[in-house]
């Protein structure tokens, strides 16, 4: 347990420093000829310009093994264009030029080729969409420049290229790729691209001759997750004669299926951590307006949806910054949704405290009106919040693992949002005389705590917290006037489920049930799960009817 | 004594303005529409009938609302389940009725099996050809979930705001599992495209009128039989339970065995109306259960008054005929206008429009100069529900 926790750590270390480096790399696949001039001079520096134009024009061939070799000729040219050219190739910008019979860049510019040297970049002219075609390339070739491709770039200073290409090679047994990938073993520093070098050197020696190489190599490779390793040792069991060997890689195969097992249990808790989560965010302020103050406020959800709709407003505010302007949305929101509780607190809850059923009609009313306003300023459409770059993408512990950013950092703001709460209940003097109202109303207020503002606060406290489990919700749902509606059954089964009034019990509620959902789903379908744990509360509450966590004392018999 | 003599006389009294304004209205109706050429001026279309038709199924449904509500202080939030679950029960026996007029032909099968591929009819559809059967199970089936449900509730002393969303998460889970299409009702559509009834095919006027007048006798007999269970000395200890369950536990009475036997009636009560409203509006799918439904349904009895009876069918009717009215013209502020009723009847009417009448009836009266008995305390008792 320790080894895997300090494991994932680590994998997630690595992650952080790479996942700078990712945000350039698109740049670099896409070298279009409208690349920056700086390019050229380095370019042309004491390289034999014929040369390259010379095995480019080859390319003009109809055979598919000439362009092959020009291919692989091309790519052994020492020369900082060449990948450039390959990209150009794959992405058929490098075209055929009928004129004179050669090979250049060109793109498409208002149905006419805008043709430029391969070299230089520099612009030849135009010329009409007739005058030059694409060099055509089939799978074939294509695989060949992916090759290519990769093994130019595992030698890249990046050890992220490096990854990426070793990754693409394993599965190759070209003699040619197993050379570069062992000399490349041989100096490689960075050891995740060291196991993939290894991965792919193992998976060419399950093809050897020698038993014993063969042997040590499924050892090697038991339990290895990337999905080509189980393509080779299946493979290999059919064709292999000797027993040894076929025991070996049967034990081998057991252990990686074991494996995959053990990590799809481990993405399922994931995703029920994840939803653990979101239940959560969208019950802790409800915690606190129902288990603290004993308000039901059916307009719970439509706060969380007010929340969603000033993160969509703040990104529609600031168009050119959506990387930070969720930091911005957060405190917007919570004011914003603070702002509208504390206003549904003066004028509607004050007149009703102590008759809970009119509280939640009234409140359920307030929901409405919420929603048709929204419905009204915004449209009933979904709107899209746009993710950040650092909220996308994954981070992969291994191939058949990975965990989403966004779910990641959920589930850590979840918890912050959580001890923050708890901080300010227990440590603050806000805390204290929250606490003491909602103990005994009569004696706090004898003792000088001015009882209506501790509840206007201690409502706006709770509805800003659904304004900020709006801006989490819209990183993973759309945002409509419908939003806050399917949260609100949710969130009130997690809070009467933890045991009303108790935050830790709300936490235990929230992710034991966004888990036993998840764990449910595959076996019983994302419905029927979410029936099953509706009728598993229901039944719950009947037991013990006031929550996992009971409060205790005379507080409990109101 | 002499005090509940004289309050039952004006309940009867009460109990009497209530028949004759329902009997008049759907005989009025009945006359206008079957007597008087459709060119008429005074002829009533086919489609007002239905709506009366339907506004009345609301009525007994708020009025089953009610009775648990107002007199037992228990607010179900899920009272949509028994009606949709009444009203499905009725849609299997039509859907039986179609036979081969179905748009596959398939004499066995309702058409959406027929699409899902299924070979034969589910157990559960089993005997609703036969009305005496569908009839029972009207009865049957929201009776029982009561049961099970209000046993295991009650007797483990869940109550208030706990209950009310326990029957939120039942109407709830209902309404997905409903939507699924292999639980064998419809899915997403439901069922519809019904042809007849006990022979009567419901295109007709004839058989819309008849279904009125069914509602409207099915109103009338709910109406009396709650109102001679409230007044029953049932209904006092039900009253004593909402008021203060503790102290009528501690006298003696079993409270969970009168909550539970009134939540049951009210249910079967409930299912009556769906059943009665699914053959008039022609359709019965997965929305009915949807939680929205059933605390529209709350704010129908809020608005006309609780522990009334005819405050909550005059709340019913009201509400829906607002509805209908505002959904026609300007469809965007009905849900304004049902939320805001939400807050102004719970902040400023806890009574419902029948309690504001009787609180100002000396003041009414007074205006109207008319020689008229006073009002007594026949409104709800003072003090929370809750």
């Amino acid at each position: 347990m320790g080894r895997k926790f300090s494991r994932i750590l680590i994998a997630l270390l690595i992650a952080l420093q790479v996942s700078v480096s990712w945000a350039e790399e698109p740049l670099q696949e896409q070298t279009t000829p409208t690349q920056p001039i700086t390019e050229n001079s380095e370019g042309a520096t004491g390289i034999p310009t014929p040369t390259l134009q010379n095995i480019l024009d080859r390319l003009t061939s109809r055979s598919f093994d000439e362009k092959e070799a020009a291919i692989r000729e091309l790519a052994n040219q020492d020369n900082p264009r060449v990948i450039a050219l390959l990209n150009a190739l794959m992405n058929r910008e490098l075209v055929h030029n009928r004129k004179d019979n050669s090979i250049v860049l060109g793109s498409k510019k208002d149905g006419q080729w805008e043709l430029r040297d391969p070299e230089t970049t520099q612009l030849i002219g135009q010329v009409d969409s007739r005058a030059a075609r694409p060099v055509i390339i089939n799978n074939r070739l294509r695989t060949v420049i992916n090759n290519q491709l990769a093994l130019a770039a595992l030698n890249d200073p990046e050890s992220d290229v490096r990854y990426r290409a070793a990754n693409q090679l394993i599965g190759n047994d070209d003699p040619e790729m197993l050379t570069a990938l062992a000399s490349r073993r041989a100096q490689e520093a960075d050891p995740r691209v060291a196991v993939q070098i290894d991965t792919a050197l193992n998976i060419a020696a399950l093809r050897s001759d020698d038993l014993s190489t063969r042997l040590s190599a499924i050892d090697t490779l038991a339990g290895n997750l990337h999905p080509d390793v189980k393509n080779a040792f299946n493979e290999r069991l059919r064709v292999t004669q000797h027993p040894t060997e076929k025991k070996a890689l049967e034990k081998a195969i057991a252990r990686i299926e074991a494996r995959i097992e053990r990590f799809q249990t481990a993405d399922t808790v994931f995703f029920g951590l994840s939803l653990g989560s979101v239940l959560l965010l969208a019950a802790i302020g409800l915690a606190i307006t129902f288990g603290v103050m004993g308000v039901i406020n059916m307009a719970h959800g439509e706060l969380i949806m007010l929340g969603a709709y000033t993160t969509y407003v703040v990104q529609q505010l600031l168009p050119t910054s959506h990387e930070w302007s969720l930091l911005i949305a957060i405190p917007a929101a919570f004011l914003v949704s603070a702002f509208v509780g504390i206003l549904i607190e003066r004028f509607v809850i004050r007149f009703l405290y102590g008759r809970p059923l009119e509280t939640l009609l009234a409140t359920f009313g307030v929901s409405l009106i919420l929603q048709q306003a929204v419905r009204v300023i915004f449209s009933p459409l979904n709107r899209t919040v746009i993710t950040p770059e650092w909220m996308s993408g994954a981070l992969e512990i291994n191939p058949v693992f990975s965990l989403t950013y966004n779910r990641l950092y959920i589930i850590f703001f979840a918890l912050a949002v959580f001890l923050a709460l708890l901080t300010l209940l227990k440590k603050t003097r806000l805390g204290l005389q929250v606490r003491a109202v909602s103990q005994n109303r009569a004696t706090a207020r004898s003792l000088g705590i001015r009882s209506e503002r501790v509840n206007a606060l201690t409502f706006g406290l709770g509805s800003g917290i659904a304004g900020v489990a709006g801006v989490a919700l819209a990183q993973l749902t759309n945002v409509g006037p419908n939003l806050g509606q399917s949260y609100i059954i949710d969130s009130f089964m997690v809070v009467v489920f933890g045991g009303v009034g108790n935050l830790w019990g709300t936490l235990t509620a929230a992710f034991s049930l966004g888990i036993a959902n998840k764990l449910l789903e595959p076996m019983a379908g994302a419905v029927l799960a979410k029936i099953v744990v509706l009728v598993f509360i229901i039944l719950f509450i009947q037991r013990k009817p006031r929550g996992l966590f009971p409060q205790r004392g005379r507080a409990a018999e109101e | 004594m002499r005090d509940s003599t004289f309050k039952s006389a004006f309940s009867d009294r009460a109990a009497k303005t209530f028949m004759g304004v329902l009997f008049g209205a759907t005989l009025l109706v009945t006359i206008l529409n079957q007597l008087f050429p459709a060119d008429s001026a005074l002829h009533v279309s086919a489609y007002t009938v239905t709506l009366l038709g339907k506004y009345l199924c609301y009525a007994l449904l708020a009025l089953a609302l009610d009775l648990v509500w107002g007199y037992c202080g228990i607010l179900s939030l899920g009272h949509g389940a028994f009606f949709a679950l009444g009203g499905y029960a009725m849609g299997m026996y039509l859907m039986r009725q179609i036979g081969d007029r179905g748009v596959y032909g398939n004499p066995d099968l309702p058409d959406f099996m027929v699409f899902l591929n299924w070979s034969e009819l589910p157990w559960y559809w089993q005997g609703f050809d036969q009305f005496w059967f569908a009839a029972l199970m009207i009865l049957l089936v929201p009776g029982l979930l009561a049961f099970v449900f209000g046993w295991l509730a009650f007797r483990s002393r869940v109550t208030g705001v706990y209950l009310s969303i326990i029957t939120q998460a039942l109407t709830y889970a209902l309404m997905l599992a409903f939507f699924r299409n292999e639980l064998g009702f419809g899915g997403n559509n439901g069922l519809t495209d019904f042809k007849d009834l006990l022979g009567f095919s419901l295109q007709s006027d004839t058989t819309r009128v008849g279904l009125l007048m069914a509602t409207a006798v099915a109103l009338a007999g709910a109406f009396v039989l709650c109102r001679w269970i409230t007044g029953s000395k049932l209904g006092r200890v039900v009253l004593a339970v909402r008021d203060a369950e503790s102290r009528a536990r501690f006298v003696g009475y079993r409270t969970e065995h009168y909550k539970l036997w009134i939540f049951t009636l009210s249910a079967i009560l409930a299912g009556i109306a769906g059943a009665l409203y699914v053959p008039q509006v022609g359709i019965i799918n997965p929305g009915e259960f949807s939680p929205l439904n059933s605390i529209e349904l709350v704010v129908w009895v809020a608005v006309g008054g609780r522990a009334t009876l005819y405050g909550a069918v005059i709340g019913a009717i009201l509400v829906n005929y607002g509805k209908t009215v505002f959904t026609g013209i300007m469809p965007e502020a009905w849900l304004f206008a049902l939320g805001g009723l939400f807050v102004a009847v719970t902040v400023f009417l806890p009574h419902g429009l029948v309690g504001l009448v009787s609180e100002n009836w000396e003041k009414i009266k007074a205006r109207l100069n008319r020689n008229n008995k006073p009002s007594g305390s026949a409104g709800p008792a003072e003090g929370d529900l809750s």
